[in-house]
């Protein structure tokens, strides 16, 4: 039951202020936190409190976005209590004072050791064989470090397996993906890791990369620029919610065409856009976008499930024959393009006849993306990727065909244009090369062939976010077992003693000794060994950048519960350990190996990694460029929360200079500064799926909603989203579910040759029959559980090519009871 | 920068939005006191912690389903909506226990909801929140982070009177549901 509050405390004037970007996705949304003592109280008046607002009378729609949610009492580690408000900033250019449904709650989540905070892990646990115990740093680190020193003398860094975090903002951060980085990279030298949601250590754009063009290349103003946004594989209402409010929607309802006439060349068309959303699914965004822009302005193409690249081709192949491509593009900064061109080469009909889309709509989709406005210019033509082509049939060849498309139609450097990932969660990588090759190792497949003695889990959660999880489930669970029944028969308090009898058990047993390191006890955590507590943002600073490599500085405001510390350094912890170990036994090589991590602070591992990033004999590399040099703590804070998009120009006059379009010199990321085009023929379907897509009735294609971040970490404790969703829903048509004698609310079992799993039935006519759409990542029934362990050839998952047959398993009331079943699309 | 909150309002999309229920709908309400009303049964204990006021919205037998009267609670300027659902719902009151009653200012950001009786949902058409009457005003899409604002009602059998008595949830706007 959600507490019912009819008041909350305003902030006084001064309070304290600081900033904060909100951590729950890609599109990092500005914030003020309010901090101020529990004793205190802002009067109603404007001038009496911080925010200025006077609530002695009824506030004007628009005029602020404040409810229960944004306002919390926290506890600080000396015992000292504080209220504390997050509102959204109306100056933020990405979010201009909007609040999502997610980040509207960023004050709920912090930790006050009670409510949804009170599940928050305070201590290292260590688990003794028959139960969790609290233990302390010392401990904790001391056991991880001699069990990895023994297995890295003994038997290399292939042993010791990672899952991996290698994002910012929430669980993330530059300072984070470096100190891991140095630690597993540089230090322990392994290869055997995997990121957070695949299972090996691989980009979800190598094939863009490979053309020479980052995934984040453009600015979210673009979206307002564009005369057609192509939405692909995405529900960008629901998961970049406030790209979509703040810069999608004024463009498809024509409030930005003024803006347009500020940067389109003179005399050049200047309307309202339109948008193709590519889904199999009407997805809410498809309700959204009629609903503002007019059915008329709206082109919805539902291809068959994993067919897009068939798509993407014959709308090449269009444009090319009509003539529309930028030929002098393709002379000046190009290379392979006829190659590319002949590979690639679909007519609308035979894309037609593998989409299932009507000619005329593909011929319509062209004709609004890419043939001449009425003066005559090029359109701009926006086209936004996600999860239905990252997790769809064939992550690279796909990808590629749509870089080809984009590419070779000039939407890529032009102001409202751009082939750009919606993204999940914020970015921030810096770290050492990683030493193993491409296609990196199939983690899970080896821990499945008992390789590993240690797994490491960083900020991540492989049990809901892996593929063909069940089979992974069941294999760490047992082979963790092992490990547990050794640990109870040894002295938990004799570290060596210890680590001695969990390497008998790994090396001997075919155990697998698991350590989380996260806020809470996750699903994978629990049949481990050893936790440890993670900090959140605000509760140690943060850098990150959203998905127009806009970076800004989340500043610490309050404690991390109990004795939990920075990511960055927990690494450190483990790395200063391992080097005392090897210094104690005068190896000075392998201590060599772990120095460097004289950390106190997150701006230490800042200073050491992102500042050190992309210059001549660093090792550190990723995000920005050399001039990362010129960013400091100090200088992004007085940026605030529209801190700088990377790469940064320069400094001057007390501001850093970013960079709005990255490739705006045409020197694009090869060696020859030349966009590659990559050959991507249409081959079919990836063959674990479609072995499933021949045997099973309904496509179970799976995603996200807008109430739930990422694995529901903080979610699954909160009753506005839990209560929500207390089981994962899974969307089916009416008269299917009729057929299956299936109601809203019922619990219903979908099996394939992979696993099993349940859901809750919501009936909605806008699903297509015989396809199915279930939340994906959720602990309350793990949605890639039916996956299958098809991949791509750089081993990315084709999470959404599940198939299965599903059967009514029951009803409990106390389930449904509680869940609406209303339709979920605006209209 | 053009802040986006000045976006112009699509009239043609407000008008449509709000046509639905501006037409023949029946607005009441007269605030009375507290302390006026003392001694009146009540059905349902209110839950909120303020002292708010008791005010007859309308009578029970007047409703037709799916058809929101109007009405402002705890004072002049805060809009709600009192909606008859055709079938029992929790909380709900009234002969038939499906009458239940809301603040129409979105939880999200304020702005005015109308009712889709198709849906049989509350909706808001500047970011597309979505609540449930039937369902404690849950949000079942949108970009709330809160249910909608619940009016606890009661109703006097004897008059078929229905009045409301408090406020679930804070009002959009207010840091105080009492200004
Ligand atoms: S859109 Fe994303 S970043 Fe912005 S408030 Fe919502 S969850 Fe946070
Ligand atoms: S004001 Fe209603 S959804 Fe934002």
């Amino acid at each position: 039951m959600q507490s019912v509050t009819d008041r909350i405390p305003l902030p006084p004037v001064s309070a304290e202020k600081r900033q904060l970007v909100c951590h729950f996705c890609i599109v990092g949304c500005g914030y003020y936190v309010y901090k101020w003592p529990i004793n205190a109280e802002g009067g109603r008046r404007p001038e009496e409190n911080a925010l200025g607002l006077d609530f002695t009378i009824q506030l004007g729609a628009m005029q602020t976005s404040l409810s229960p949610q944004m306002v919390n009492t926290i506890e600080e580690r000396d015992g000292q209590q504080y209220n504390i408000m997050i509102v959204p900033d109306r100056e933020c250019v990405v979010n201009q004072g909007l609040s999502s449904t997610r980040g509207g709650q960023l004050a709920s989540v912090m930790y006050n050791g009670q409510g949804a905070s009170a599940n928050r892990l305070e201590h290292p646990h260590l688990h003794t064989g028959d139960d969790w115990v609290a233990v302390g740093w010392e401990q904790a680190i001391g056991l991880y470090a001699r069990l990895t020193k023994r297995v890295l003398d003994r038997e290399g860094p292939d042993q010791l397996f990672f899952n991996l975090f290698d994002h910012g903002g929430a669980g993330g951060g530059f300072e984070d993906t470096w100190g891991t980085g140095k630690l597993i990279f540089s230090g322990l030298n392994t290869k055997m890791v995997r990121i957070h949601n695949r299972p090996a250590y691989n980009s979800e754009c190598h094939a863009s990369r490979d053309m020479g063009i980052h995934e984040l290349n453009n600015s979210y103003l673009d979206a307002e620029l564009a005369d057609v946004i192509l939405c692909l594989g995405g529900n960008s209402y629901e998961t970049q919610s406030n790209w979509f409010l703040v810069h999608w929607v004024p463009d498809i309802d024509g409030s930005s065409n003024a803006k347009k006439r500020e940067y389109f060349e003179s005399g050049e068309t200047a309307e309202p856009g339109r948008i193709i959303i590519v889904d199999p699914r009407r997805t809410p965004t498809v309700a959204v976008a009629e609903e503002v822009a007019g059915a008329e302005r709206v082109l919805h193409l539902q291809p068959h499930p994993g067919t897009d690249q068939a798509l993407f081709n014959s709308l090449l192949t269009y444009a090319y024959d009509q003539g529309w491509h930028d030929a002098e593009l393709i002379e000046r900064h190009t290379r392979g393009f006829d190659e590319a061109m002949r590979a690639n080469r679909l007519s609308l009909e035979a894309c037609s006849r593998i989409t299932g889309i009507d000619e005329a709509d593909l011929r319509k989709a062209a004709e609004w993306a890419y043939a001449p406005k009425p003066s005559g210019h090029r359109p701009r033509a926006l086209h936004a990727y996600e999860k239905g082509i990252i997790w769809g049939n064939n992550n690279y060849r796909t990808q590629a065909a749509l870089v080809d498309l984009a590419v070779a139609t000039h939407n890529v450097n032009r102001r409202g244009t751009g082939v750009v990932r919606m993204g999940g969660h914020q970015e921030g990588y810096i770290r050492p090369p990683y030493p193993g090759g491409r296609p990196a190792p199939y983690i899970d497949e080896e821990i499945l062939a008992g390789n590993g003695r240690m797994l490491t889990v960083w900020a991540c959660n492989a049990f809901q976010t892996t593929n063909d999880a069940e089979r992974y489930r069941k294999e760490v669970v047992r082979r963790s077992q092992i490990v547990r029944r050794a640990m109870a028969q040894a002295n938990p308090y004799d570290l060596d003693a210890l680590a001695d009898a969990i390497d008998r058990a790994v090396t001997e047993e075919g155990g697998l000794f698991i350590t989380t390191i996260d806020l809470y006890t996750t699903k994978i955590g629990q049949h481990g060994h050893l936790m440890l507590p993670g900090a959140h943002p605000g509760e140690r600073d943060l850098t990150a950048m959203n998905g127009e490599r806009r970076m800004r500085l989340s500043e610490q405001f309050m404690d991390p519960p109990g004795s939990a510390k920075a990511d960055c350094l927990i690494a450190a912890h483990m790395a200063n350990e391992l080097r005392a170990l090897y210094e104690a036994e005068g190896n000075a090589e392998m201590a060599e190996r772990f120095a460097g991590f004289d950390w106190a602070a997150p701006e230490d591992a800042f200073e050491d990694g992102f500042r050190r990033a992309n210059q001549e004999g660093s090792e550190a590399s990723g995000h920005g460029d050399a001039n990362n040099r010129l960013v400091t703590y100090d200088r992004l804070r007085a940026m605030g929360n529209n801190g700088v998009q990377l790469p940064v120009k320069e400094y001057r006059d007390g501001e850093l200079i970013g960079t709005e379009m990255p490739y705006g010199s045409y020197e694009f990321d090869t060696e020859d500064g030349k966009v590659h085009f990559i050959p991507a023929p249409w081959e079919g379907f990836l063959e674990a799926a479609a072995e499933q897509k021949q045997k099973y009735p309904f496509w179970i294609n799976n995603g996200r909603t807008n109430q739930i971040w990422q694995s529901a970490y903080h979610d699954r404790y909160i009753d506005f989203r839990r209560g929500r969703y207390p089981l994962a829903p899974l969307e089916i048509h009416p008269d299917d579910a009729a057929e299956l004698g299936v109601d809203n609310g019922d619990i219903v079992e979908v099996r394939n040759d992979y696993g099993t799993v349940h859901a809750l039935a919501y009936l909605e006519p806008d699903i297509p029959r015989g396809q199915t759409f279930m939340m994906f990542g959720y602990p309350y029934n793990v949605a890639g559980d039916i996956t299958t362990p098809a991949v791509d050839e750089n081993i990315v998952p084709y999470y959404k090519g599940a198939w299965g047959e599903l059967r009514r398993i029951g009803r409990y009331e106390g389930l449904a009871q509680g869940v609406s079943f209303k339709r979920r699309r605006y209209r | 920068m053009r802040h986006w909150l000045n976006r112009r309002i699509d009239r043609r999309r407000f008008l449509k939005a709000s046509g639905g229920t501006a037409a023949g709908l029946a607005v009441a309400g007269c605030t009375v006191t507290a302390e006026e009303q003392q001694g009146t049964a009540q059905q349902e204990a209110p839950k909120a912690t303020l002292p708010y006021p008791r005010t007859a919205i309308a009578r029970a037998s007047e409703l037709t389903v799916d058809e929101p009267v109007t009405f402002n609670y705890p004072d002049e300027q805060s809009p709600c909506a009192l909606l008859k659902t055709g079938r029992p719902v929790d909380g709900g009151v009234g002969p038939e226990g499906d009458i239940v009653a809301y603040s129409t200012l979105c939880s999200h950001m304020g702005m005015p909801l109308t009712y889709d009786a198709e849906a049989r949902t509350f909706k808001c058409f500047e970011h597309f929140s979505i609540f449930d009457p039937e369902l404690r005003g849950q949000q079942v899409c949108g970009q709330a982070t809160d249910d909608l604002p619940r009016i606890q009602l009661t109703y006097d059998e004897s008059s078929d009177e229905l009045s409301a008595i408090g406020v679930a949830g804070l009002i959009y706007g207010r840091a105080s549901n009492i200004l």
